[in-house]
């Protein structure tokens, strides 16, 4: 769960709760500590308590309880403009009827900088996005993925300290975003920054993130980097929300260090690895990632009968929906290497998978 | 880019010209669209273009001098036409001799026939005072008169030889005349005809159009004062609240204006509402009632309470789509909240601002009503005096002539702003 709350963190969340109405929580105890120079993303479906959680570190939400400090200080009363925290919005917020130099101009105005100090940061943040040359111009006449660098720009130009990000490919085609990822990851790495990043997009969680908190009911579910959150997720929300998942509904019938027995509806067995599951007796789910499966004959501790029920064809591999222990909706993926087993509709094949690639996670 | 492609012509696949292909296209779907609007537009012109066509027309035309047109038979007479000849035949500033006299005299026959001195006399009477009855009187005696005709018309009056008296006529002997654009704007011809001002205590039209156009500024002021924040709450509250107070706003325009208009004589008379309030809590004394009615007070209050809606609805619905991020990210760059409203949220409602405070200011430029009922005399505007020359004068032309000018100073108007600010940023709704 949330990793401990250190001394020398640069931002923490201790023991934060908000209430809008005073009768339900949207953020339930959220413990959070971030590293300086750390990507950080928060993940998870709308109403999960992320984008609370990030308005509460820019200011413009109070918390309930708790404290959020920044540098070790406490920031819970000290208001948005003096946080010194960039801000890249959903929507850009590029102020409309200025120009991107005006706009990019704005905070260091503001910050009474002189003149030729601010065209030279104002160039250098332009040259940064390569939008060197769009300087005169207003932002409606510029397309989505020019306002998202110039918003990008305008919240790195007065060098803050840390920069949180909303959502900001939120309205950009895919081809754009995937581009636009990369570029932010870039700009991170490069600039050294601490970046707080709100997001319902996996991939775009796992592609930039070092670590990724996964939001749901006003709680962080796990916290880990991309790969482990992946690969090893703790809970059955958190393997549901990363990635593709089969899921076995089974109960327990004996525990063996961390292997454990569990019966399936169809009354077979099969092992798997207790992560977050109860005692013998008690209901518990796997979670066997599709690409973990294999049609093979060889025997196993988990080997089933499967028959096919539908093939997609995805070029590099090929999506096959079978029936496995009752469950119609199991999918595999059979990559589509050299001599790779040839399916057909309506056919019974077996397929094995390692016991550590099933995970005994808590019933939905 | 158009010019080109005319010069290489470019044409359909079987030769015809592309453009005229085009424009036969398109032919059929204009016509219909112009048949759609040929009722408005009919409509238009008969209640708009034509009547104020009209006002134009009749604020640089007077024919009351020149032509008699009966009533019952409606049949047209020219009169005056001795005296016309002779203005024409003379120089403006020559001094009326006999035979001026004798052809305003044979005039003066004819119009007793037609029963018409009356008509010229009035004509005469807007520009040199007293002169009706000069003329009703002299025509009485007409048919009698015997040359010498000067001495025998200055037998019957002394004004005869009044020198701006014959000024007049030689104006008014032209239906065409600019005399009541002067008129309107507190100028009058002298004997020999060059324009000075007329007397200090005549001098009525340009002050009033000055407070006019002060008051109208002023309420303009008022109105964004008040409507700015009432505009601000109704587009930053939840939706089932902002309706209600929405309600509240549009009010005003449910209630008829007289009712608005007489019940803040109720509330702001001197044993009104309000200063009874006052006394009550010892504020005024009750020999120290205030006087907040029948002045420039009374037309201020209630001008900029009926004209308050016309400020909340455009900055209201500019203010609507503003995006709360924009003040937030202003916040987030450093700026105070002080400085990302007058920097970032303010002259993002400029377009809302600039359309109230034009559509405000026009309509008190030419509010009528309720300047009429709670204006008293120090709170009477420009309209007020219209209507008095209207209904109460008759002077049509002078009426006409006021309106026109108020015309053109609000056409100046929607220039300017059209120059300065840009008459597509406007935004009424």
């Amino acid at each position: 769960m949330a990793s401990a709350v250190t001394q020398d963190a640069f931002v923490e969340f201790d023991r934060v709760q908000k209430s809008y109405d005073g009768e339900t929580l949207v953020v339930k105890d959220l413990n959070l500590s971030m590293a300086r120079g750390e990507f950080l993303t928060m993940l998870g479906p709308s109403g999960s308590g992320k984008t609370t959680c990030l308005m509460m570190l820019a200011g413009f939400e109070t918390a309930t309880h708790g404290e959020i400090r920044l540098e070790g200080r406490e920031i819970n009363n000290i208001p948005p403009h003096k946080r010194d925290i960039g801000m890249v919005f959903q929507n850009y917020a590029l102020f409309p009827h200025m120009t991107v130099s005006e706009n990019l101009s704005f905070p260091l105005e503001v910050r009474k900088m002189g003149k030729s100090e601010r065209e030279e940061k104002v160039k250098r943040a332009l040259d940064m996005v390569q939008m060197g040359e769009f300087g005169d111009r207003r932002p409606a006449q510029l397309s989505g993925g020019q306002q998202q660098r110039i918003a990008l720009s305008r919240a790195l130009v007065f060098d803050p300290t840390l920069v949180l990000m909303d959502e900001p490919l939120g309205a950009l085609d895919k081809q754009l975003r995937e581009h636009m990822q990369y570029e932010i990851k870039h700009l991170h790495e490069n600039l050294g920054i601490t970046v707080v990043y709100v997001t319902h997009d996996q991939s775009e969680a796992l592609t930039m993130s070092d670590r990724v908190a996964v939001f749901n009911d006003g709680k962080i579910q796990q916290l880990a980097p991309p790969d482990q959150l992946y690969e090893r997720p703790d809970n059955s929300f958190v393997a549901q929300f990363i990635g593709e998942n089969n899921k076995l509904t089974g109960k327990v019938l004996n525990r063996a260090g961390d292997a454990v027995l569990v019966e399936l509806p169809d009354g077979k067995t099969c092992e798997a690895l207790a992560v977050n599951c109860g005692e013998p007796g008690s209901e518990t789910l796997i979670s066997i990632r599709p690409e973990r499966v294999d049609v093979t004959e060889a025997a196993g501790p988990n080997t089933a009968q499967a028959k096919v029920l539908e093939l997609i064809y995805l070029g590099d591999h090929i999506r096959c929906r079978m029936n496995v222990h009752g469950n119609d909706a199991f999918i595999v993926k059979v990559p589509n290497s050299a001599g790779h087993k040839h399916l057909i509709v309506g056919e019974d094949t077996m397929v094995t998978w390692a016991t550590e690639d099933a995970r005994a996670l808590n019933p939905l | 880019m158009s010019d080109t492609s005319t010069d290489t012509g470019l044409r359909t696949v079987d030769g015809q010209p592309l453009k005229k292909a085009l424009s036969a296209a398109q032919a059929k779907a204009r016509r219909r669209a112009f048949l759609l609007v040929l009722p408005l537009l009919a409509f238009v012109i008969v209640t708009f273009i034509v009547p104020i066509g009209q006002m134009l027309h009749r604020s640089v035309y007077n024919a009351d001098f020149t032509i008699h047109k009966d009533f019952g038979t409606r049949e047209i007479t020219p009169i005056m036409t001795n005296l016309s000849a002779w203005f024409d035949a003379n120089l403006a500033g020559t001094d009326p001799d006999e035979a001026a006299f004798a052809a305003l005299a044979a005039d003066l026959v004819v119009l007793r026939e037609l029963r018409a001195p009356g008509q010229v006399g009035t004509r005469i009477n807007y520009e040199v005072s007293g002169t009706r009855s000069l003329f009703t009187k002299s025509a009485r005696r007409a048919e009698r008169l015997e040359p010498p005709y000067k001495e025998a018309l200055l037998d019957i009056d002394e004004d005869w030889a009044d020198p701006a008296l014959w000024q007049a006529m030689r104006g008014a002997s032209s239906p065409y005349t600019a005399n009541f654009y002067l008129a309107a704007v507190d100028l009058a011809r002298d004997a020999d005809g060059s324009i000075t001002q007329v007397n200090d205590n005549r001098k009525v039209y340009v002050k009033l159009f000055w407070r006019t156009l002060l008051l109208a500024a002023l309420i303009t002021v008022l109105c964004f004062i008040l409507a700015f924040p009432v505009a601000h709450l109704l587009a930053t509250l939840p939706l089932r609240y902002s309706n209600l107070l929405m309600i509240f706003v549009l009010l005003p325009f449910w209630t008829s204006l007289l009712v608005r208009t007489t019940s803040w004589i109720v509330l702001l008379q001197s044993q009104g509402v309000v200063n009874d309030i006052l006394v009550t809590l010892g504020i005024v004394g009750d020999d120290g009632r205030m006087q907040m009615i029948y002045n420039q007070t009374g037309t201020i209050i209630a001008m900029t309470h009926i004209l308050l809606p016309f400020m909340v609805l455009p900055l209201y619905s500019v203010m609507r789509p503003i995006d709360p991020s924009y003040v937030r990210a202003a916040r987030s760059l450093g700026a105070s909240s002080w400085t990302a409203f007058f920097r970032i949220y303010l002259p993002q409602t400029a377009p809302g601002i600039g359309a109230g405070a034009l559509l405000v200011f026009i309509l008190a430029v030419g509010y009528y009503i309720t300047p009429a009922l709670v204006g008293g005399s120090s709170g009477q505007l420009i309209s007020n005096l219209i209507a008095f020359h209207m209904q109460g004068s008759l002077n049509w032309s002078l009426a006409a002539a006021l309106a026109s000018l108020l015309l053109a100073g609000v056409l100046i108007l929607y220039w300017l702003y059209d120059r300065l600010v840009g008459i597509d940023n406007l935004k009424l709704g």
